[in-house]
């Protein structure tokens, strides 16, 4: 009894006292740590815009942020850009979802069969490091220039990075983890279900998180590329912008992408973090 | 410590006498482990690494028996082959149908799972139903005194804490047989002396056989019914050392302390031969 209370001593001793959540400031201070060095970032690119905007350079075509904001003001109170993002975000969720399926699927068939990984291995890389514009002119000549064509691009896109995430989670799961597993009596799929695949989520989120910015590119790129009739996409509008050389209308596209690619982006990030801190992979200092 | 130099007389018992203290135990002792005459080889021709050379040992039921060594004598090497996870290169490895468990060094929790899912998955892996496996659990993690730590997650634990929720999934499966590879020597002296007296406390209740790995000389007096030495490289095993229980152990008693310092001076011994 002596060592069970002496042992329950050390115990409460070694843990970690318990982090101040009580605190009401705390978080509105957090939020504002994070989000005044980006509100001066962008203070200071509007600035300099401005700065060059009044030197005269390209006089002609190029406007400053005032009537560029107003132009975003004005075609964010017409249905016409939001049913333009919806067209074009429909086409990045469809296509990512099957990159998502397509990717996971031959991911983890290569991780686990060796003659597999050896024939497509290096093709799954050669692929991810390809630009996947240059498969718009086959997807053309293969579905015509039709919403198909689109997806194919970004499918092709994003599918390797997602397939070599799960790979590399699979191949990086801890030695020392699947021993522990062996002796427990895991096998086969169990093994896959209970250690391999949870072991592998951190470099398979990465692996979704690379996707994902694989196949906006991918996306805003054949976009540019394909032109389907009757069907505006935020690459046809900056088509158009740029033929009848409307500056602010490109401008406004522009800061679209951005905001698009940047708000799917901190999701992912947001899922990554939550993961490291569940499994105490991230340093408490930096994460308080 | 003058009693324990009566019952174990130092350093005469050789290899040999390991094969028949084997014998011995046709009559009436069972035997939970037994390797015979094992070697193990990695790789071939000039470069081969002789792991273990014609090892042979008995661990009988309920016992605890301490291998201990300096560098390279195989005592890894042995633990795996008698996990199962590993094949001899030559000689017989038999557990004679004993459920067999295995811990390490580290911990090997699985990061994403709390302390109690830990445990829990050790028991679904041998397919205990779903039904009994919360009780159970909740009972493991008591047995190692962490009843009230089954949510955490192993990195809230400290290291003593880790390796208790080890020990409670390694009880988890059902163990007869409890190969442990220096589970403690990761850990302060503080904390290894507690764990020591749980360890002890954990087998006499359940008649666990342990097969422990150090190279703690103290650690093995403290805690061997017979310790067991091997040389490096090959391994094989040199002596051995029957220690009775007479009491309660400390690490700081003079018997421990004696017979750790006989232990000392026989690797001392295996390690000149080595030297230039």
């Amino acid at each position: 009894m002596a060592t069970d209370q002496a042992l329950r001593g050390l115990d409460s001793l070694e843990l970690q006292p318990g982090r101040g959540q009580q605190d009401p400031g705390r978080l509105a201070r957090k939020a504002w740590a994070a989000l005044w060095p980006k509100l001066l970032a962008i203070a200071l690119v509007v600035a300099v815009w401005e700065l060059i905007t009044l030197t005269g350079w390209k006089k002609y075509v190029l406007k400053g942020p005032g009537p560029v904001f107003s132009d975003l003001w004005q075609q964010m109170q017409h249905g016409m850009l939001w049913s333009t993002i919806g067209w074009t975000m429909r086409s990045a969720l469809i296509g990512y979802v099957v990159a998502l399926l397509i990717g996971s699927v031959v991911g983890l068939l290569v991780a686990r069969i060796k003659p597999l990984r050896a024939a497509v291995g290096s093709i799954i890389t050669g692929l991810q490091t390809m630009p996947s514009v240059a498969w718009a002119p086959f997807a053309i000549i293969l579905f015509g220039e039709d919403n198909s064509a689109i997806l194919f691009v970004v499918i092709l896109g994003a599918a390797p990075s997602i397939a070599n995430g799960l790979i590399t989670g699979v191949d990086y799961t801890p030695p020392l983890l699947l021993r522990a597993g062996k002796t427990m009596g895991l096998r086969g799929f169990a093994l896959y279900r209970y250690l391999i695949l949870p072991a592998s989520l951190p470099a398979y989120v990465a692996g979704l998180k690379q996707g994902w910015a694989f196949a906006w590119r991918s996306l805003m790129a054949a976009e540019l590329f394909i032109a389907i009739v009757g069907q505006i996409s935020i690459g046809q509008q900056l088509s158009v912008d740029q033929q009848s050389l409307d500056f602010a209308g490109a401008s406004t596209m522009i800061i679209v992408i951005l905001v698009i690619g940047i708000v799917v982006d901190t999701l992912f990030t947001k899922a990554d973090t939550a993961i490291r801190r569940r499994r105490g992979l991230l340093d408490p200092a930096l994460a308080s | 410590m003058s009693a324990n130099q009566q019952a174990a007389p130092p350093g005469i018992t050789l290899g040999a006498s390991a094969l028949s203290r084997a014998g011995v135990a046709a009559d009436g002792d069972r035997v939970a482990v037994r390797l015979t005459d094992v070697s193990k080889v990695y790789g071939a021709g000039e470069r081969a690494v002789h792991a273990l050379d014609k090892v042979s040992l008995a661990v009988h039921d309920g016992e605890f028996v301490c291998l201990i060594g300096a560098s390279g004598c195989g005592k890894s090497t042995l633990l795996s082959l008698v996990a199962g996870l590993d094949s001899a290169t030559s000689g017989q490895v038999s557990t004679a149908g004993r459920h067999v468990s295995l811990m390490f060094q580290e911990p090997a929790l699985f990061p994403w799972l709390t302390a109690s899912r830990n445990v829990e998955l050790a028991l679904r892996a041998r397919g205990v139903p779903k039904s009994s496996r919360q009780i159970r659990t909740a009972e493991l993690l008591e047995t190692v005194r962490l009843g009230g730590f089954g949510g955490k997650r192993p990195h809230e634990l400290s290291g003593g804490m880790r390796q208790r929720v080890a020990m409670a999934r390694a009880l988890a499966q059902d163990a007869d047989v409890l190969l442990m590879d220096e589970p403690f020597g990761a850990l302060d002296a503080m904390t290894r002396d507690l764990l020591h007296d749980e360890l002890e406390r954990i087998c006499a209740e359940r008649t666990l056989t342990v097969l422990f790995v150090t190279h703690n000389v103290r650690e093995a007096a403290r805690l061997g019914d017979r310790v067991i030495v091997l040389s490096s490289r090959p391994g094989r095993v040199i002596d051995e050392y029957t220690l009775p229980r007479l009491g309660p152990r400390r690490i700081d008693s003079p018997e421990v302390s004696g017979v750790a310092a006989r232990l000392t001076d026989r690797l001392r011994e295996e390690m000149r031969r080595h030297g230039y």
